[in-house]
């Protein structure tokens, strides 16, 4: 693991209401690390991510990306989502555009990207996931597991320098699952800075240099893939893992 | 109800009941359009997160939905020219058109409002995590989504708004309605009405069908 520090959070609060979600969390991702979340539903692992590239406001704290604070408001903060490739629990690709426009829309609007170039590079992004026949389609015709492959690379066609996934197998048939993770691997074997909130523990063990387990607000304990999944000291972790490791 | 047969004074009238629906038709088309430009912003007003603009918005549209037309027509046409003289200028037409069409853009910055609020969030997300500007967003992820329920909402507001300018025949605007008031003075009471009822009904089915068809070739994507 390096020094390199690529996101950096400070004292991260967030409330929604009354309800205390992000609980003052401090934590580091270094470059080319992959950091697996795990822990039970609404225990603030997703908000968490999605304080990541500013998809939800932190009520107070700091989000250092690349060195930069990204919760400054006189930022821009489109010039450094550019940068932070998301992936989402339901895919949202966009219905009304083809499967190579959903790609090429974002680096031709707002990198300039000639239309040929991007349409090239969107052909060579499809090949690796297994798309290219579906290149002309509409997302309609797409299976659960294609539609998140296809939302992973067009995430990828920013050239972004991490990516943060918001349990990206949750919502598929069991048997699209193993695709979809494929991909990530592949991603994470090309060195590739992930963030990744899943309930897929063997991928995690399997994938992660770290794992973060959160509870409540808070990240509770953390270690390598082995130290948490085999030697878990919190007893929260503790319980948790018995609950979900058959 | 005596008098000459229905399809007696269709052969004799027909002309005057032809052009009365075509005014008919393009004063309900201008009102739409107009409105319609008038209500995209207007929606933008009502979706602004900013309080003062938004209650501009809202209370534009409480106004303009929550009054009668025929009330509104009424207060363009008599009390208007009278607090602002420049109106007197306009023509009748002109008048009419404007209560329209701020009545029309009440009702469509409400389906404008609708069709963009009843986009997924999460394609809002996809676009902006991707970096993509909110404007770039809107117009080119939201709109082109949104359409799909505003396009036939608006030509169900054109068929309602074909309807509604039989109001304007009580300000005695030429109009399909007003052959009635026309037709009456040679002692034609009735059978201009089954008429103009005929004439109604024939064209807000043909409209119907043809927003049924704009619908279906809309959702080609879904």
């Amino acid at each position: 693991m390096t020094d390199n520090i690529l996101i950096k959070v400070e004292n991260l609060n967030k409330n929604f209401g009354d309800l205390h979600v992000l609980k003052n969390i401090n934590e580091t991702v270094s470059t080319g690390e992959v950091v697996a979340i795990i822990g039970p539903s609404g225990s603030g692992k997703s908000t968490f991510l999605r304080c990541l590239n500013l998809m939800e406001k932190p009520d107070s704290g700091k989000v250092f990306f690349e060195g930069v604070d990204i919760t400054n408001p006189k930022i821009n903060i489109d010039l450094h989502r550019r940068k932070i490739g998301m992936v989402f629990q339901h895919f949202n690709v966009f219905p009304h555009l083809k499967v190579i426009e959903n790609i090429t829309i974002t680096p031709m609007l707002e990198l300039k990207v000639p239309k040929a170039k991007a349409e090239e590079d969107a052909m060579e992004l499809l090949k690796t996931v297994g798309l290219a026949d579906k290149a002309y389609e509409y997302p309609r015709k797409l299976s659960g597991g294609q539609k998140q492959r296809l939302a992973i690379v067009r995430a990828l066609a920013m050239h972004p320098d991490v990516m943060l996934f918001d349990e990206p197998t949750s919502a598929l048939d069991p048997e699209m699952v193993k695709d979809v993770l494929d991909v990530i691997k592949l991603l994470v074997d090309h060195g590739m800075t992930c963030v990744i909130v899943t309930h897929e523990m063997g991928f995690a063990k399997q994938v992660a240099d770290r794992v973060l387990f959160m509870d409540e607000g808070i990240i509770q304990e953390q270690g390598t893939p082995k130290e948490l999944f085999e030697n878990p000291q919190n007893p929260r972790t503790i319980e948790f893992l018995s609950k979900v490791l058959y | 109800m005596g008098g000459p047969s229905i399809f007696k004074v269709w052969q004799q009238y027909y002309p005057l009941f032809l052009s009365g629906l075509w005014s008919t038709l393009k004063l309900a088309f201008v009102a739409v359009l107009f409105g319609s430009l008038l209500g995209a912003f207007i929606s933008m007003l009502t979706l602004s997160k900013n309080k003062i603009i938004n209650s501009i918005g809202v209370v534009y549209v409480t106004i303009f939905r929550g009054t009668p037309i025929l009330v509104q027509l009424y207060i363009f046409y008599y009390f208007l020219p009278m607090a602002f003289p420049i109106m007197n200028s306009l023509s009748k037409t002109t008048v009419v058109l404007l209560a329209l069409i701020m009545n029309s853009s009440s009702y469509v910055s409400e389906i404008v409002r609708g069709g963009i609020l009843a986009v997924d969030k999460g394609q809002t997300e996809a676009a902006r995590s991707l970096g993509m500007s909110s404007k770039n967003c809107m117009r080119k992820i939201v709109l082109p989504q949104a359409i799909k329920s505003i396009v036939p909402s608006l030509g169900n507001e054109y068929i309602m708004m074909v309807k509604e300018t039989s109001l304007a025949s009580t300000l005695a605007l030429n109009e399909l309605m007003f052959v009635k008031t026309i037709l009456a003075n040679k002692f034609l009471i009735w059978q201009p009405l089954f008429i103009i009822a005929a004439i109604y009904l024939i064209v807000t089915l043909v409209l119907t069908y043809m927003v049924n068809l704009v619908e279906k070739r809309l959702s080609v994507s879904d």
